[in-house]
């Protein structure tokens, strides 16, 4: 059966502050309503806590970190969730009853599956 | 301009015809559009190669549909890297079978290829090239030609459209009736496109070797005839019928332009006309009233389909139409032809101050140099049309402004002389 990685992006929030309980819990309603589906999901902390990793040269080389490259965007990439579905269009109906698609958008890509 | 048909263009829409429907069924039987078109496109060069020299066979659609499986097996042997060897031994025992697909079963797969082509989730110029590439069966170069695009562009659009189908896992099924609300759009639209890039291109000559608009309207009569209870359809095939209906009148002996204000109605296709109406009158009973926009500019077709003469319009009802319609759907097209309708409807000044509220380009500016010219003020009226004829422009509508030109830089003149000699 096909996968499918449905990366939400939203408001960049601390989802563990008390103001976001109550649509934490939204989430959770969902993934309890596909668990069938739901192969594996996270939830992000904020991309003020992001680290970029670069590798300068070859390999062996000098390992760079920086603080997230981010630009201050509106929507950032918050979580994602693992999705198997017959086809694209089970996946977006899935995808579409993720909060994030109300208060953001879902990106939904076709994950490459191991021949 | 256009071409005249000849026995190897009957010949040719013949082999492209029943290609697109036998495409269809053999995109279900291998399960990739890709090598299903290869495949059709080798079969119809047989066709193109064999035919003239044989004579057409008494069943086109069964000769191309062996010879097209017979070069899907081809295909298959010759791209023996191919993955799933199993579920490809069990299809080149299927291909082999020698059924040919009943009516029934082609129709099906027809309207799986529409929905298909015509997905929500691929872009909407993906869209347009996808259906004329393998519901018109135009090659790339033509795609290339009506979508006013390269070639080059054409092809790496038409790639990427089929690799997010196969990949993303666009399903090849018609959608459930629930699901056609959020579906038949994207379908009417890409019709729609169609039959536009046709009907008025922004530029260049405007014959194709293909016609396009032909292809729209069999693409429209298709899905009306494969959804019949479905307004959305019926509302499209009734607009594509009623502006088709005009043709006859839209182009003068040379070739020029005639705008629908000189066009000789008697030319006009009196039974496509009835048929638009009629279809539009269904479409509107069964969605209670409420209109989409290809109802509502099909109803405005049909006003001036019922008008004897351009100055027996009801033009109060086209301004009503098109205002409805810019509510909908707002466009420079919409608020170009709301415009026209209101100098019609309330006099010029009245057109012309609602054109201030329309971006700037050759159509309007083409508008407000007559909307000038019936004020009495014919330099105005040419400074308007050189700004009109510094744009894009097709080349009938670019003779048609050089001539409007003329004539009113002659009255131009003439106000002037006119002028002298009253002050002097």
């Amino acid at each position: 059966m096909p996968q499918y990685l449905a990366l939400t992006y939203t408001p960049d929030v601390d989802w563990w502050a008390p103001e976001h309980a109550a649509e934490l819990g939204e989430y959770r309603q969902f993934a309890a309503r596909h668990a069938d589906a739901i192969r594996a999901s996270a939830v992000l902390h904020p991309t003020g806590t992001a680290t970029v990793v670069r590798v300068e040269g070859a390999r062996g080389g000098h390992v760079v970190t920086t603080d997230g490259p981010y630009a201050e965007t509106k929507e950032a990439l918050t979580g994602y969730y693992l999705i198997e579905a017959a086809d694209l269009d089970e996946a977006v109906a899935i995808a579409a009853e993720i909060p994030a698609a109300r208060n953001g958008a879902v990106e939904v890509r076709p994950v490459i599956v191991a021949r | 301009m256009t071409p005249v048909p000849t026995e190897h263009d009957a010949l040719a829409r013949t082999v492209r015809v029943e290609g697109a429907r036998i495409l269809a069924t053999l995109v279900r039987t291998v399960g990739d559009v890709r090598l299903a078109e290869d495949a059709v496109q080798e079969a119809v060069v047989a066709a193109l190669g064999a035919w003239p020299v044989t004579g057409v066979p008494p069943e086109p659609r069964a000769w191309l549909t062996v010879t097209a499986r017979r070069k899907a097996v081809d295909i298959l042997r010759r791209e023996r890297v191919r993955p799933h060897k199993e579920r490809d031994a069990a299809l080149l025992a299927e291909l082999e079978a020698p059924d040919v697909p009943t009516d029934d079963v082609v129709r099906d797969d027809l309207l799986r290829l529409v929905f298909t082509c015509c997905h929500p989730t691929l872009a909407p110029d993906a869209r347009v090239a996808l259906a004329l590439r393998t519901l018109c069966g135009l090659s790339p170069a033509q795609v290339a030609a009506v979508t006013l695009s390269s070639e080059a562009a054409t092809s790496k659009r038409l790639t990427r459209a089929r690799q997010k189908i196969a990949t993303a896992g666009i399903p090849y099924r018609v959608p459930e009736p629930h699901e056609l609300p959020d579906r038949l759009p994207a379908v009417c639209a890409v019709v729609h496109a169609l039959y536009t890039a046709g009907h008025a291109p922004v530029d260049g000559p405007a014959a194709f070797d293909v016609d396009v608009c032909a292809e729209a309207l069999r693409l429209a009569e298709l899905l009306h005839e494969l959804l019949p209870d479905e307004p959305m359809p019926a509302g499209v095939l009734a607009l594509l019928l009623l502006t088709e209906a005009r043709r006859p009148a839209r182009l003068d002996d040379r070739g020029d332009a005639v705008p629908l204000q000189a066009q000789d109605r008697g030319r006009w296709d009196a039974a496509m006309i009835a048929r638009g109406t009629a279809l539009l009158d269904a479409s509107l009973c069964r969605t209670h009233g409420q209109a989409d926009v290809y109802q509502l500019q099909a109803a405005v077709a049909a006003v001036h389909a019922r008008a004897p003469r351009w100055a027996a319009t009801d033009w109060p009802e086209v301004v009503r139409l098109y205002d409805l319609l810019l509510s909908v759907d707002p466009s420079d097209a919409a608020a170009l032809a709301r415009a026209v309708a209101t100098a019609e409807a309330d006099g010029a000044a009245a057109g012309l101050a609602l054109l201030d509220d329309v971006p700037a380009g050759p159509r309007r500016d083409a508008v407000r140099a007559e909307l000038l010219a019936r004020q009495g003020r014919p330099a105005d009226a040419v400074r308007a049309l050189d700004d009109a004829l510094a744009g894009p422009a097709t080349d009938v509508e670019r003779r048609h402004r050089e001539r409007r030109r003329a004539e009113l830089a002659r009255d131009a003149a003439g106000v002037v002389d006119a002028g002298r000699v009253a002050s002097g």
